[in-house]
């Protein structure tokens, strides 16, 4: 800076003592406006302190006079949210389901909603992909088979009343007997079958004990999975002959599976979740690829 | 300045207040018209029109928060364009650096709007309070109704200038004659009024009591630029070897014997903006408007001596000087090495952006493989993968996009949603659209662990194609499944 803004001639001035190099820091007087700044941080923080939420205490903080909260301002945002909602939600709860894919606007807001409902209540068992757990009895949804039918009305009422459990009435039931535990089919017959099936689905098999097993299926299996083995979906029978297994399609799956027995089990979720929730969900599973 | 003796100090140092004299010369109407033609385009970009047709504003110059967009003339720059900003603030920075190695701070004395604006306001000064030594007078008045007066009609005239500054930045970001008729009804969005305000009062602070304050304490471009200047650039300097040593000229006397050429008349020091004795060299607070230049000039025309005790001049041309030699021509040292490179950097960067904006499509597609999972066994084994598309339609009407792939290997193209290969994407807008690709079960791409893809969408009016290559994920099996019936 130029001598004019010196009040003291340099070596007349008060120094901090600091010295590098033969060059000593001078202790000049701060600028008039930093200092200002400096005094109006300081009473801005003891008025802050008073107005919000600042000194911790044991539980928490002291209140401020203000009576500002985050929680309470999230808990308003939601608020909020949920009402500026409530239109679309009264429209897609009113909407007949099948036609729900035609309004765009319906389409929009009920996938994203659902993508968020799913991603809570469903991901736990069906992965956040939606993929299921191969081989595990968590099915996968995104694929073109369906145990109790892939139309936005059966996805809808499988996910109101789930399947199997003992909370709803209506909840989808079916239950395959153990033919090897209780005794309704020998080992050799169960073997029998096991190769029936391989055989109707496509894979490597005994060709002679598959034979001998068309007659055990027709007279155990045929009732619910039909003659052909392609399944009923009234009864939730899954079908033999595709490609997709719930509980794996190999030869030790297939005996373990008709030696005990499977029984999976979902939960109702109309104790859990809204009308405009279970709509959601559904119409984002019947967007992921297997819709019918 | 106070006493040697006098206790020490309290903890701050008042601002010595400067009057700038008023000055004619060169410089000063160089400056003059680049104000005159910097002011204009600030004020006037956002009135100027440009028709893009239905559905688009025809702002020239509009940044649009609300619709993602930035509307320059005939170019319209998308949020994933961004790197045409990137590129601009390259430009920008290598620009400085430029311009500082050749002609020092260059962009500090003429065009950067701190100076600018404080020139209108010391105008406006002058205006109402009157020259240097009347200002002085008028500063050490006593509050009476004249300084009142005259205080309060440069006040307003400031804070009238720093409203139109302030406005003129908001008419950047949204349509121009629409907001001023809000606000003049008082119907203009709360942040239009936010900002306009804050800018009206750094307009006001800035340009009529801080001053050169902001360049000496606030900016910190003096300090990136002393570390860009060399001994090349051009700077505004004394010639000491000339001027010194000073002495006032009596009239009727003789020059005394070894005097320089300065008179110490301090016209360089009056007119200065910044407070400083450009006598006492380079130094940070100067900001090279060469305002003294114009002064000292003038003083030697007057006295008879040639011109050029202050000018442009470069550290190396003070050693030439001094040893009689005349000093390196002006072109000399603008056109060295290290601006050629600079010019080089620039040019190349500028001539990337010009090349991108003329090869980008008004369609484009984006791709995203849905990787949870990599792919879904459908019930007659067949394989299937899944895209996100974000269909992107710059066109200012809804168009048609078609979609298909490409592979070595079979593969079936399908939509979710829909029966067909096609998408209506709205206009200006993106669209998201799940496409999926499914193999023929045992298909050599259902058992390769990876295929190559390559998805082309295409608008069959402006016969545009854009392609997005991907992978396609199979089962990664050695043999085709062995099927047996």
């Amino acid at each position: 800076m130029s001598e004019r803004n010196l009040t003291r001639k340099p070596g007349e001035v008060e120094t901090t003592g600091h010295e590098w190099d033969g060059i000593e820091e001078l202790n000049n007087p701060l600028p008039r406006w930093w200092l200002w700044t400096f005094y109006a941080t300081i009473l801005w923080a003891l008025i802050y302190t008073i107005l919000f939420p600042a000194w911790p205490l044991i539980s928490g903080a002291t209140p401020g006079v203000l009576g500002f909260s985050t929680r309470a301002n999230v808990a308003a945002e939601i608020a909020r949210f949920e009402a500026a909602n409530a239109p679309m939600r009264d429209r897609l709860v009113a909407a007949d389901l099948a036609t729900i894919k035609d309004d765009p606007e319906l389409l929009q807001f009920a996938t994203s909603a659902g993508a968020a409902v799913f991603r809570t209540n469903c991901s736990q068992c069906h992965g956040s992909g939606a993929a299921g757990v191969q081989a595990s009895g968590y099915p996968n949804l995104l694929d073109d088979d369906w145990i109790w039918g892939g139309a936005m009305e059966d996805i809808h009422t499988t996910i109101t009343h789930g399947i199997r459990n003992t909370t709803d009435d209506q909840a989808r039931y079916s239950q395959m007997p153990a033919f090897g535990v209780d005794g309704l089919l020998e080992p050799a017959q169960i073997d029998a079958v096991v190769q029936h099936v391989l055989a109707i689905s496509g894979q490597e098999h005994d060709a002679a004990l598959a034979a001998e097993g068309a007659t055990v299926f027709a007279e155990n299996c045929a009732a619910c999975h039909t003659e052909a083995g392609t399944g009923d979906r009234a009864l939730g029978a899954p079908n033999l002959t595709d490609a997709i297994w719930l509980y794996g399609g190999t030869a030790a799956d297939l005996t373990y599976t008709v030696t005990n027995a499977r029984f999976g089990v979902m939960p109702n979720w109309n104790t859990r979740l809204s009308e405009a929730e279970i709509r959601s969900v559904a119409l984002y599973v019947h967007s992921l690829g297997g819709g019918e | 300045m106070t006493s040697q003796d006098s206790p020490p100090e309290a903890l701050y140092a008042a601002r010595e207040p400067v009057f700038p004299r008023r000055v004619k010369g060169n410089f000063r109407t160089l400056k003059w018209w680049i104000m005159a033609v910097t002011l204009g385009i600030y004020y006037v970009t956002p009135w100027l029109r440009w028709d893009r047709g239905p559905n688009l504003p025809d702002q020239a110059v509009l940044v649009d928060m609300a619709g993602r967009r930035f509307f320059f003339f005939m170019i319209e720059i998308w949020p994933h364009e961004f790197y045409f900003v990137a590129g601009l603030l390259i430009m920008a920075g290598l620009g400085l650096f430029l311009f500082t190695s050749a002609l020092g701070r260059v962009w500090c004395g003429y065009a950067c709007p701190q100076t600018v604006w404080t020139d209108l306001f010391i105008l406006v000064e002058r205006w109402i309070e009157g020259d240097r030594n009347a200002r002085i007078r008028l500063h050490r008045q006593k509050w009476d109704m004249e300084k009142l007066r005259k205080r309060a009609v440069k006040w307003t005239v400031w804070f009238l200038i720093g409203l139109a500054t302030g406005g003129a930045w908001i008419f950047y970001f949204t349509d121009a004659p629409t907001l001023l008729g809000q606000l003049l009804t008082f119907s203009a969005p709360p942040v239009a009024y936010i900002t306009m305000f804050i800018l009206t009062m750094t307009t006001f602070v800035f340009g009529g009591f801080a001053r050169e304050q902001i360049c000496i304490y606030a900016c910190p471009w003096p300090r990136i630029q002393a570390a860009m200047l060399d001994e090349d650039s051009i700077t505004v300097a004394y010639r000491d070897w000339r001027g010194e040593p000073r002495g006032k000229l009596k009239h009727g006397e003789p020059v005394a014997d070894g005097q320089g050429d300065c008179i110490d008349c301090m016209a360089c020091v009056n007119v200065c903006p910044m407070g400083i004795d450009i006598r006492n060299g380079q130094q940070l607070a100067c900001i090279t408007c060469a305002l003294c230049i114009d002064a000292c000039n003038d003083v030697m025309d007057k006295v008879g001596k040639p011109r050029g005790l202050i000018g442009y001049l470069a550290l190396t041309d003070e050693a030439l000087e001094r040893a009689g030699n005349p000093p390196k021509s002006v072109w000399a040292h603008v056109f060295r090495v290290r601006t050629m490179l600079y010019t080089l950097l620039w040019a190349t960067v500028g001539i990337a952006l010009v090349v991108a904006l003329f090869l980008r499509t008004e369609i484009d597609v984006n791709v995203t493989p849905v990787r949870n999972p990599t792919f879904v066994t459908l019930s007659d084994g067949s394989i299937r993968n899944a895209y996100d598309f974000r269909l992107l339609n710059k066109h200012g009407e809804d168009r048609d996009f078609y979609i298909s792939v490409t592979s070595d290997a079979a593969m079936r193209v399908s939509l979710e949603g829909t029966t067909e290969l096609r998408v209506t994407v709205p206009a200006n807008q993106t669209k998201t659209q799940r496409v999926y690709l499914t193999a023929e079960p045992g298909s050599p791409a259902a058992n390769d662990e990876r295929t190559d893809v390559t998805f082309w969408v295409e608008d069959r009016v402006s016969n545009e194609r854009v392609s997005h290559r991907t992978i396609f994920n199979g089962l990664d099996r050695e043999e085709p499944e062995q099927k047996d019936d």
